[in-house]
Protein backbone atom coordinates (compact mmCIF):
# COMPACT_ATOMS: atom_id res chain seq x y z
CA UNK A 1 0.00 0.00 0.00
CA UNK A 2 1.10 3.51 -0.69
CA UNK A 3 0.17 6.90 0.97
CA UNK A 4 -2.61 7.34 -1.91
CA UNK A 5 -4.43 4.12 -0.74
CA UNK A 6 -4.40 4.58 2.34
CA UNK A 7 -7.88 5.19 4.06
CA UNK A 8 -7.17 8.96 5.82
CA UNK A 9 -8.33 6.54 9.52
CA UNK A 10 -5.06 4.14 8.46
CA UNK A 11 -3.09 7.31 7.73
CA UNK A 12 -4.37 8.76 11.64
CA UNK A 13 -3.33 5.87 12.85
CA UNK A 14 0.30 5.76 11.51
CA UNK A 15 0.72 9.10 12.21
CA UNK A 16 -0.67 8.15 16.07
CA UNK A 17 2.10 5.55 16.12
CA UNK A 18 4.92 7.79 14.91
CA UNK A 19 3.86 10.81 17.11
CA UNK A 20 3.91 7.96 19.95
CA UNK A 21 7.19 6.83 18.88
CA UNK A 22 8.74 10.51 18.82
CA UNK A 23 7.72 10.99 22.59
CA UNK A 24 9.45 8.48 24.24
CA UNK A 25 12.29 8.98 22.40
CA UNK A 26 12.14 12.58 23.03
CA UNK A 27 11.12 12.05 26.76
CA UNK A 28 14.61 9.40 26.89
CA UNK A 29 16.83 12.23 25.37
CA UNK A 30 15.81 15.10 27.95
CA UNK A 31 16.31 12.65 30.95
CA UNK A 32 19.80 12.83 29.78
CA UNK A 33 20.26 16.52 29.13
CA UNK A 34 18.36 16.74 32.14
CA UNK A 35 20.41 15.05 34.26
CA UNK A 36 23.90 16.15 33.16
CA UNK A 37 22.55 19.57 33.29
CA UNK A 38 21.58 18.94 36.97
CA UNK A 39 24.81 17.25 37.67
CA UNK A 40 26.79 20.35 36.17
CA UNK A 41 24.53 22.97 37.75
CA UNK A 42 24.94 21.47 41.51
CA UNK A 43 28.76 21.26 40.54
CA UNK A 44 29.09 24.39 39.67
CA UNK A 45 26.96 25.82 42.63
CA UNK A 46 28.57 24.31 45.13
CA UNK A 47 25.17 21.64 46.10
CA UNK A 48 27.81 18.66 46.04
CA UNK A 49 31.91 18.72 45.73
CA UNK A 50 33.20 18.86 42.29
CA UNK A 51 36.15 17.17 42.98
CA UNK A 52 34.47 13.90 44.69
CA UNK A 53 31.34 13.85 42.40
CA UNK A 54 33.23 15.45 39.19
CA UNK A 55 31.26 17.22 36.71
CA UNK A 56 30.16 17.54 32.97
CA UNK A 57 32.76 19.73 31.57
CA UNK A 58 35.36 18.18 33.89
CA UNK A 59 34.54 15.16 31.99
CA UNK A 60 34.62 16.87 29.38
CA UNK A 61 38.00 18.36 29.72
CA UNK A 62 39.56 15.41 30.62
CA UNK A 63 38.72 13.48 27.78
CA UNK A 64 39.60 16.30 25.26
CA UNK A 65 43.11 15.93 27.58
CA UNK A 66 43.69 12.32 26.79
CA UNK A 67 42.67 12.97 23.16
CA UNK A 68 45.48 15.38 22.91
CA UNK A 69 47.78 13.35 25.06
CA UNK A 70 47.01 10.34 22.06
CA UNK A 71 46.23 7.75 24.64
CA UNK A 72 42.43 8.22 24.33
CA UNK A 73 42.94 5.57 21.30
CA UNK A 74 45.71 3.14 23.08
CA UNK A 75 43.45 2.84 25.82
CA UNK A 76 40.27 1.94 24.02
CA UNK A 77 42.17 0.16 21.15
CA UNK A 78 43.31 -1.88 24.55
CA UNK A 79 40.16 -2.28 25.96
CA UNK A 80 38.07 -3.48 22.55
CA UNK A 81 40.99 -5.92 22.06
CA UNK A 82 40.64 -7.22 24.99
CA UNK A 83 37.37 -7.83 24.93
CA UNK A 84 37.09 -9.13 21.49
CA UNK A 85 40.04 -11.85 22.10
CA UNK A 86 37.96 -12.66 25.13
CA UNK A 87 34.46 -13.17 24.03
CA UNK A 88 35.62 -14.66 20.25
CA UNK A 89 38.28 -17.28 22.15
CA UNK A 90 35.70 -17.64 25.49
CA UNK A 91 32.75 -18.21 22.58
CA UNK A 92 35.05 -20.51 20.80
CA UNK A 93 36.20 -22.63 23.42
CA UNK A 94 32.64 -23.07 24.64
CA UNK A 95 31.38 -24.06 21.83
CA UNK A 96 33.89 -26.63 20.95
CA UNK A 97 33.41 -28.07 24.64
CA UNK A 98 29.84 -28.29 24.10
CA UNK A 99 29.89 -30.22 20.85
CA UNK A 100 32.22 -32.91 22.77
CA UNK A 101 29.48 -32.75 25.44
CA UNK A 102 26.85 -33.31 22.93
CA UNK A 103 28.67 -35.89 21.21
CA UNK A 104 29.31 -38.11 24.29
CA UNK A 105 26.87 -38.37 26.75
CA UNK A 106 29.19 -40.22 29.02
CA UNK A 107 31.53 -37.04 29.34
CA UNK A 108 28.78 -35.18 29.93
CA UNK A 109 27.56 -36.65 33.02
CA UNK A 110 31.22 -37.00 34.41
CA UNK A 111 31.90 -33.02 33.73
CA UNK A 112 28.13 -32.02 34.85
CA UNK A 113 29.02 -31.44 38.89
CA UNK A 114 32.10 -29.09 38.00
CA UNK A 115 30.45 -27.43 35.05
CA UNK A 116 27.96 -26.47 37.89
CA UNK A 117 30.38 -25.59 40.13
CA UNK A 118 32.55 -23.68 38.16
CA UNK A 119 29.44 -21.78 36.81
CA UNK A 120 28.33 -20.55 40.73
CA UNK A 121 32.11 -19.25 41.65
CA UNK A 122 32.51 -15.67 40.98
CA UNK A 123 35.20 -15.94 38.13
CA UNK A 124 36.92 -12.71 38.82
CA UNK A 125 38.02 -14.10 42.25
CA UNK A 126 40.46 -15.85 40.04
CA UNK A 127 42.10 -12.59 39.10
CA UNK A 128 45.01 -13.09 41.40
CA UNK A 129 45.49 -16.77 40.52
CA UNK A 130 46.07 -15.35 36.49
CA UNK A 131 48.29 -12.58 37.31
CA UNK A 132 50.40 -14.52 39.22
CA UNK A 133 50.67 -17.74 36.61
CA UNK A 134 50.46 -15.37 33.14
CA UNK A 135 52.17 -12.08 34.90
CA UNK A 136 50.93 -9.01 33.95
CA UNK A 137 50.38 -8.76 30.42
CA UNK A 138 47.36 -9.17 28.13
CA UNK A 139 47.07 -12.92 28.24
CA UNK A 140 46.40 -12.40 32.36
CA UNK A 141 43.65 -9.89 30.90
CA UNK A 142 42.29 -12.33 28.42
CA UNK A 143 42.58 -15.13 30.38
CA UNK A 144 39.98 -12.98 33.08
CA UNK A 145 37.76 -12.13 30.26
CA UNK A 146 37.43 -15.87 28.85
CA UNK A 147 37.32 -17.52 32.37
CA UNK A 148 33.61 -15.04 33.06
CA UNK A 149 32.67 -15.79 29.96
CA UNK A 150 33.45 -19.72 28.75
CA UNK A 151 31.30 -21.37 31.06
CA UNK A 152 27.94 -19.55 30.16
CA UNK A 153 28.73 -19.78 26.69
CA UNK A 154 29.17 -24.06 27.56
CA UNK A 155 25.90 -24.28 29.04
CA UNK A 156 23.97 -22.11 26.63
CA UNK A 157 24.84 -23.79 23.98
CA UNK A 158 24.68 -27.65 24.83
CA UNK A 159 21.13 -26.80 26.10
CA UNK A 160 20.90 -25.27 22.85
CA UNK A 161 22.11 -28.35 20.77
CA UNK A 162 20.10 -30.62 23.69
CA UNK A 163 17.01 -28.65 22.06
CA UNK A 164 17.01 -29.06 18.40
CA UNK A 165 14.00 -31.17 17.36
CA UNK A 166 14.76 -34.96 17.55
CA UNK A 167 13.04 -35.26 14.46
CA UNK A 168 15.02 -33.24 12.68
CA UNK A 169 18.33 -35.78 13.80
CA UNK A 170 15.84 -38.39 13.26
CA UNK A 171 14.56 -37.26 9.35
CA UNK A 172 18.79 -37.51 8.04
CA UNK A 173 19.28 -40.87 10.31
CA UNK A 174 16.76 -41.93 7.64
CA UNK A 175 19.12 -40.57 4.90
CA UNK A 176 22.16 -42.63 6.98
CA UNK A 177 23.74 -39.84 8.21
CA UNK A 178 27.13 -40.34 10.45
CA UNK A 179 26.78 -38.85 13.94
CA UNK A 180 28.93 -36.25 12.26
CA UNK A 181 26.97 -35.30 9.51
CA UNK A 182 24.48 -34.91 12.18
CA UNK A 183 26.50 -32.42 13.60
CA UNK A 184 27.06 -30.34 10.69
CA UNK A 185 24.12 -30.65 8.89
CA UNK A 186 21.52 -30.37 12.02
CA UNK A 187 23.01 -29.04 15.21
CA UNK A 188 25.09 -26.63 14.08
CA UNK A 189 22.90 -24.56 12.16
CA UNK A 190 20.23 -25.35 14.21
CA UNK A 191 22.16 -23.66 16.68
CA UNK A 192 23.42 -20.34 15.00
CA UNK A 193 20.27 -18.55 16.99
CA UNK A 194 21.42 -20.03 20.54
CA UNK A 195 25.03 -18.89 19.18
CA UNK A 196 24.48 -15.58 18.91
CA UNK A 197 22.45 -15.10 22.06
CA UNK A 198 25.12 -16.76 23.95
CA UNK A 199 27.81 -14.01 21.65
CA UNK A 200 25.28 -11.00 23.07
CA UNK A 201 26.08 -12.61 26.78
CA UNK A 202 29.35 -13.08 26.34
CA UNK A 203 30.32 -9.91 24.73
CA UNK A 204 28.82 -7.95 28.33
CA UNK A 205 30.52 -10.96 29.85
CA UNK A 206 33.77 -10.53 28.32
CA UNK A 207 34.01 -6.81 29.20
CA UNK A 208 33.35 -7.50 32.88
CA UNK A 209 36.66 -9.70 32.90
CA UNK A 210 38.50 -7.38 30.87
CA UNK A 211 37.67 -4.71 33.00
CA UNK A 212 38.43 -6.67 36.41
CA UNK A 213 42.11 -8.19 34.63
CA UNK A 214 42.84 -4.65 33.67
CA UNK A 215 42.25 -3.83 37.35
CA UNK A 216 44.54 -5.78 38.17
CA UNK A 217 47.20 -6.07 35.73
CA UNK A 218 47.87 -4.07 33.44
CA UNK A 219 49.41 -0.80 32.28
CA UNK A 220 46.92 0.25 29.36
CA UNK A 221 42.61 0.23 28.82
CA UNK A 222 40.05 1.60 30.46
CA UNK A 223 40.21 -0.45 33.49
CA UNK A 224 43.43 0.87 34.06
CA UNK A 225 42.73 3.84 33.87
CA UNK A 226 39.66 3.72 36.22
CA UNK A 227 42.12 1.98 38.71
CA UNK A 228 44.61 4.88 37.78
CA UNK A 229 42.24 7.98 38.39
CA UNK A 230 41.10 6.52 41.30
CA UNK A 231 44.19 6.31 43.17
CA UNK A 232 45.29 9.63 42.08
CA UNK A 233 41.56 11.13 42.70
CA UNK A 234 41.17 12.09 39.64
CA UNK A 235 37.74 11.77 39.44
CA UNK A 236 36.94 13.18 35.88
CA UNK A 237 39.46 10.96 34.55
CA UNK A 238 37.43 7.94 35.97
CA UNK A 239 33.90 9.08 34.84
CA UNK A 240 35.47 9.29 31.57
CA UNK A 241 36.81 6.64 31.46
CA UNK A 242 33.03 5.20 32.43
CA UNK A 243 31.82 6.81 30.03
CA UNK A 244 34.08 5.66 27.57
CA UNK A 245 33.31 1.67 28.38
CA UNK A 246 29.45 2.72 28.39
CA UNK A 247 30.03 3.41 24.77
CA UNK A 248 32.38 0.57 24.23
CA UNK A 249 29.83 -2.02 25.39
CA UNK A 250 27.17 -0.22 23.19
CA UNK A 251 29.15 0.04 20.22
CA UNK A 252 29.99 -4.17 20.73
CA UNK A 253 26.59 -5.30 21.52
CA UNK A 254 25.09 -3.50 18.26
CA UNK A 255 27.96 -5.06 16.42
CA UNK A 256 26.87 -8.43 17.59
CA UNK A 257 23.22 -7.70 16.88
CA UNK A 258 23.87 -6.63 13.55
CA UNK A 259 25.83 -10.07 13.25
CA UNK A 260 22.44 -11.61 14.27
CA UNK A 261 20.54 -8.90 11.42
CA UNK A 262 22.86 -10.80 8.82
CA UNK A 263 23.25 -14.44 10.41
CA UNK A 264 19.29 -14.91 10.50
CA UNK A 265 18.05 -13.14 7.12
CA UNK A 266 15.28 -15.08 5.55
CA UNK A 267 14.44 -17.83 8.41
CA UNK A 268 11.51 -17.00 10.12
CA UNK B 1 7.79 -60.30 -6.37
CA UNK B 2 8.52 -59.87 -2.79
CA UNK B 3 10.08 -56.21 -2.27
CA UNK B 4 10.20 -55.81 1.90
CA UNK B 5 9.61 -59.41 4.03
CA UNK B 6 9.20 -58.67 7.16
CA UNK B 7 9.58 -62.41 9.23
CA UNK B 8 8.29 -63.04 12.75
CA UNK B 9 9.42 -59.40 14.07
CA UNK B 10 9.17 -58.59 17.50
CA UNK B 11 10.91 -55.36 19.63
CA UNK B 12 11.24 -55.06 23.30
CA UNK B 13 12.49 -51.93 24.76
CA UNK B 14 13.84 -51.18 27.97
CA UNK B 15 13.29 -48.25 30.49
CA UNK B 16 13.92 -47.83 34.53
CA UNK B 17 10.10 -48.86 34.76
CA UNK B 18 10.53 -52.23 32.61
CA UNK B 19 10.70 -53.57 29.53
CA UNK B 20 7.91 -53.16 27.09
CA UNK B 21 7.04 -55.27 24.07
CA UNK B 22 6.00 -52.71 21.33
CA UNK B 23 5.70 -55.22 18.78
CA UNK B 24 5.51 -59.06 18.65
CA UNK B 25 5.68 -61.52 16.14
CA UNK B 26 4.91 -59.55 13.16
CA UNK B 27 5.33 -61.17 10.07
CA UNK B 28 4.24 -60.03 6.49
CA UNK B 29 5.32 -59.33 2.62
CA UNK B 30 4.90 -56.22 0.52
CA UNK B 31 4.56 -57.10 -3.33
CA UNK B 32 6.65 -54.79 -5.78
CA UNK B 33 4.76 -51.69 -6.12
CA UNK B 34 1.91 -52.32 -3.79
CA UNK B 35 0.34 -49.53 -1.67
CA UNK B 36 0.21 -51.23 2.17
CA UNK B 37 -1.37 -49.03 5.10
CA UNK B 38 -1.42 -50.41 8.43
CA UNK B 39 -3.68 -48.83 10.91
CA UNK B 40 -3.77 -49.12 14.72
CA UNK B 41 -4.42 -47.15 17.29
CA UNK B 42 -2.11 -44.64 19.08
CA UNK B 43 1.06 -46.38 20.67
CA UNK B 44 0.49 -49.86 18.59
CA UNK B 45 3.75 -49.78 17.52
CA UNK B 46 3.03 -48.87 13.96
CA UNK B 47 5.65 -45.91 13.70
CA UNK B 48 8.00 -48.76 15.34
CA UNK B 49 7.14 -51.27 12.86
CA UNK B 50 8.51 -48.55 10.43
CA UNK B 51 11.48 -47.88 12.11
CA UNK B 52 12.34 -51.50 12.02
CA UNK B 53 11.63 -51.67 8.05
CA UNK B 54 14.02 -48.45 7.67
CA UNK B 55 16.63 -49.90 9.89
CA UNK B 56 16.61 -46.73 12.51
CA UNK B 57 15.60 -49.93 14.88
CA UNK B 58 16.98 -53.49 14.82
CA UNK B 59 14.18 -55.98 15.82
CA UNK B 60 14.59 -57.84 19.55
CA UNK B 61 13.86 -61.16 17.11
CA UNK B 62 13.17 -62.26 13.62
CA UNK B 63 14.75 -59.84 10.67
CA UNK B 64 13.33 -57.44 7.55
CA UNK B 65 14.69 -58.15 4.20
CA UNK B 66 14.13 -55.98 1.31
CA UNK B 67 15.18 -57.43 -2.12
CA UNK B 68 15.70 -60.65 -0.22
CA UNK B 69 18.69 -58.79 1.44
CA UNK B 70 18.80 -58.25 5.16
CA UNK B 71 18.40 -54.85 6.94
CA UNK B 72 21.15 -53.75 9.04
CA UNK B 73 21.12 -50.28 9.06
CA UNK B 74 19.34 -47.19 7.21
CA UNK B 75 19.56 -48.08 3.21
CA UNK B 76 19.21 -46.31 -0.25
CA UNK B 77 16.34 -48.46 -1.42
CA UNK B 78 14.23 -46.89 1.31
CA UNK B 79 12.75 -43.97 1.90
CA UNK B 80 11.36 -42.38 5.40
CA UNK B 81 8.80 -39.58 5.10
CA UNK B 82 7.78 -38.30 8.65
CA UNK B 83 4.81 -36.78 10.24
CA UNK B 84 5.68 -33.45 10.02
CA UNK B 85 8.18 -32.46 7.23
CA UNK B 86 10.69 -30.92 8.96
CA UNK B 87 12.30 -28.89 6.46
CA UNK B 88 15.08 -27.28 7.69
CA UNK B 89 13.84 -23.61 8.39
CA UNK B 90 17.97 -22.45 7.72
CA UNK B 91 18.07 -23.99 4.13
CA UNK B 92 16.17 -23.17 0.87
CA UNK B 93 13.86 -25.40 -0.94
CA UNK B 94 16.42 -26.45 -3.30
CA UNK B 95 18.78 -27.13 -0.46
CA UNK B 96 16.31 -29.06 1.96
CA UNK B 97 15.22 -30.78 -1.11
CA UNK B 98 18.90 -31.61 -1.96
CA UNK B 99 19.65 -32.86 2.34
CA UNK B 100 19.47 -36.60 1.61
CA UNK B 101 21.62 -36.50 -1.77
CA UNK B 102 24.08 -34.50 0.58
CA UNK B 103 24.08 -36.41 3.34
CA UNK B 104 24.81 -39.65 0.92
CA UNK B 105 27.33 -37.68 -0.47
CA UNK B 106 25.56 -38.20 -4.27
CA UNK B 107 25.21 -34.35 -4.84
CA UNK B 108 26.15 -34.78 -8.32
CA UNK B 109 25.70 -31.75 -11.18
CA UNK B 110 22.70 -34.73 -12.99
CA UNK B 111 21.39 -34.89 -9.23
CA UNK B 112 20.67 -31.50 -8.81
CA UNK B 113 18.88 -31.17 -12.24
CA UNK B 114 16.86 -33.88 -11.61
CA UNK B 115 15.72 -32.36 -8.38
CA UNK B 116 15.18 -29.10 -10.14
CA UNK B 117 12.87 -30.69 -12.45
CA UNK B 118 11.03 -32.54 -9.81
CA UNK B 119 10.55 -29.52 -8.17
CA UNK B 120 9.13 -27.50 -11.18
CA UNK B 121 7.12 -30.66 -12.46
CA UNK B 122 5.48 -30.80 -8.66
CA UNK B 123 4.17 -26.95 -9.01
CA UNK B 124 7.35 -25.57 -6.95
CA UNK B 125 9.30 -23.73 -9.82
CA UNK B 126 10.36 -20.88 -9.18
CA UNK B 127 10.22 -21.84 -5.51
CA UNK B 128 14.14 -22.81 -5.04
CA UNK B 129 15.55 -19.74 -3.70
CA UNK B 130 12.31 -19.64 -0.87
CA UNK B 131 12.96 -20.26 2.26
CA UNK B 132 10.50 -23.02 3.96
CA UNK B 133 8.12 -20.30 6.18
CA UNK B 134 7.50 -18.91 2.55
CA UNK B 135 5.67 -21.92 1.62
CA UNK B 136 2.38 -23.22 2.35
CA UNK B 137 1.58 -26.45 4.43
CA UNK B 138 0.97 -28.46 0.82
CA UNK B 139 3.72 -26.94 -0.78
CA UNK B 140 6.28 -27.88 1.77
CA UNK B 141 4.59 -31.28 2.22
CA UNK B 142 5.75 -31.90 -1.67
CA UNK B 143 9.36 -30.37 -0.67
CA UNK B 144 9.53 -33.16 1.91
CA UNK B 145 8.27 -35.65 -0.45
CA UNK B 146 10.77 -34.46 -3.21
CA UNK B 147 13.57 -34.31 -0.70
CA UNK B 148 12.80 -38.29 0.36
CA UNK B 149 12.26 -39.12 -3.91
CA UNK B 150 15.63 -37.07 -4.47
CA UNK B 151 17.46 -40.65 -3.55
CA UNK B 152 15.91 -42.58 -5.49
CA UNK B 153 14.21 -45.20 -3.19
CA UNK B 154 12.45 -48.02 -4.38
CA UNK B 155 10.27 -48.52 -0.94
CA UNK B 156 8.56 -45.79 0.70
CA UNK B 157 7.52 -45.25 4.44
CA UNK B 158 4.78 -42.93 5.02
CA UNK B 159 4.55 -42.12 8.98
CA UNK B 160 1.01 -40.55 9.07
CA UNK B 161 2.51 -38.40 6.06
CA UNK B 162 -0.89 -35.91 5.96
CA UNK B 163 -1.54 -35.56 9.85
CA UNK B 164 -0.15 -31.94 10.36
CA UNK B 165 -2.54 -30.27 7.55
CA UNK B 166 -5.95 -29.78 7.89
CA UNK B 167 -8.70 -31.77 6.31
CA UNK B 168 -9.29 -29.86 2.95
CA UNK B 169 -5.48 -29.99 2.33
CA UNK B 170 -4.82 -33.43 3.42
CA UNK B 171 -7.59 -34.85 0.84
CA UNK B 172 -5.78 -32.69 -2.05
CA UNK B 173 -2.17 -33.33 -0.86
CA UNK B 174 -2.93 -37.31 -0.45
CA UNK B 175 -4.51 -37.55 -4.00
CA UNK B 176 -1.14 -35.52 -5.41
CA UNK B 177 1.14 -38.06 -3.32
CA UNK B 178 -0.28 -40.99 -4.45
CA UNK B 179 -0.19 -39.98 -7.93
CA UNK B 180 3.29 -39.47 -7.96
CA UNK B 181 3.67 -42.38 -6.22
CA UNK B 182 2.08 -44.54 -8.72
CA UNK B 183 3.52 -42.68 -11.87
CA UNK B 184 7.10 -43.56 -9.99
CA UNK B 185 6.05 -47.52 -9.65
CA UNK B 186 6.77 -47.47 -5.74
CA UNK B 187 5.92 -49.81 -2.88
CA UNK B 188 4.84 -47.84 -0.11
CA UNK B 189 4.08 -48.96 3.27
CA UNK B 190 1.86 -45.99 5.39
CA UNK B 191 1.26 -45.94 8.84
CA UNK B 192 -1.98 -43.59 9.96
CA UNK B 193 -4.96 -43.99 12.18
CA UNK B 194 -7.51 -42.30 10.21
CA UNK B 195 -8.94 -45.24 8.47
CA UNK B 196 -10.83 -43.33 5.37
CA UNK B 197 -7.27 -42.21 4.20
CA UNK B 198 -5.97 -46.00 4.54
CA UNK B 199 -9.02 -47.42 2.26
CA UNK B 200 -8.37 -44.78 -0.34
CA UNK B 201 -4.99 -45.22 -0.81
CA UNK B 202 -4.35 -48.57 -0.32
CA UNK B 203 -4.27 -52.00 -2.20
CA UNK B 204 -4.26 -53.56 1.33
CA UNK B 205 -4.91 -52.48 5.14
CA UNK B 206 -3.11 -54.18 7.46
CA UNK B 207 -4.93 -53.88 11.24
CA UNK B 208 -2.91 -53.97 13.96
CA UNK B 209 -3.74 -55.06 17.88
CA UNK B 210 -3.19 -52.35 20.86
CA UNK B 211 0.35 -52.82 22.67
CA UNK B 212 2.36 -55.54 22.13
CA UNK B 213 1.74 -54.79 18.28
CA UNK B 214 0.66 -57.70 16.64
CA UNK B 215 -1.29 -57.72 13.12
CA UNK B 216 -4.88 -58.78 13.98
CA UNK B 217 -6.22 -58.78 10.19
CA UNK B 218 -5.81 -57.78 6.78
CA UNK B 219 -7.74 -57.01 4.26
CA UNK B 220 -7.65 -56.35 0.28
CA UNK B 221 -9.29 -53.22 -1.54
CA UNK B 222 -10.25 -53.95 -4.69
CA UNK B 223 -11.01 -50.63 -5.90
CA UNK B 224 -7.37 -49.57 -5.24
CA UNK B 225 -6.21 -52.05 -7.54
CA UNK B 226 -8.67 -50.78 -10.27
CA UNK B 227 -6.43 -47.49 -10.45
CA UNK B 228 -8.94 -45.16 -8.97
CA UNK B 229 -7.66 -41.72 -7.11
CA UNK B 230 -7.96 -41.40 -3.54
CA UNK B 231 -11.01 -39.67 -3.88
CA UNK B 232 -12.82 -41.55 -6.55
CA UNK B 233 -12.23 -44.32 -4.18
CA UNK B 234 -13.84 -42.12 -1.53
CA UNK B 235 -16.91 -41.95 -3.45
CA UNK B 236 -17.51 -45.78 -3.98
CA UNK B 237 -20.60 -47.11 -2.07
CA UNK B 238 -18.02 -50.23 -1.39
CA UNK B 239 -16.15 -47.55 0.41
CA UNK B 240 -18.11 -47.28 3.51
CA UNK B 241 -18.05 -51.07 3.56
CA UNK B 242 -14.86 -51.27 4.41
CA UNK B 243 -14.67 -48.50 6.70
CA UNK B 244 -17.42 -50.17 9.25
CA UNK B 245 -15.09 -53.29 9.03
CA UNK B 246 -12.38 -52.16 9.90
CA UNK B 247 -13.53 -49.88 11.91
CA UNK B 248 -15.08 -52.49 14.03
CA UNK B 249 -11.82 -54.93 13.69
CA UNK B 250 -9.77 -51.84 15.54
CA UNK B 251 -12.29 -51.72 18.17
CA UNK B 252 -12.72 -55.19 19.18
CA UNK B 253 -11.55 -56.40 22.11
CA UNK B 254 -10.29 -60.39 22.26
Amino acid sequence: MTEETMSPEHLAYLRGLRVKAALVRGTQFLLLVGLFVLWEVAASRGWINAFIFSQPTRIWAALVRLYREGSLWRHLGWTVWETVLGFTLGTAAGIVIAVMLWWSEFFSQVMDPYIVVLNSIPKVALGPIFVVWLGTTITAVVAMAIAVSIIVAIMMMHTGFKEVDPNKVMLVRTFGASKGQILWKVIIPASIPTMIAALKVNVGLSLVGTIVGEFLASKAGLGYLIVYGGQVFNMSLVMASVLLLLAVSVVLYYGVTFLEERVTKGRQ
Amino acid sequence: MARVEIRNVSLNYHTLAGEVRAVEDISLTIEDQEFVAIVGQSGCGKSTLLSLISGLLRPTRGSVFIDQEEVQGPCRRVGYMLQNDYLFEWRTILDNALLGLEIRREKTPEAVAEVKAMLKAYGLGGFEQYYPAQLSGGMRQRVALIRTLATGPDVLLLDEPFSALDYQNRLAVGEEVVKILRERRKTVIMVTHDIPEAVSMANRVVVMTPRPGRIRSIHRIKMCDEGLTPLQTRERPQFREYFTTIWKELNRDD
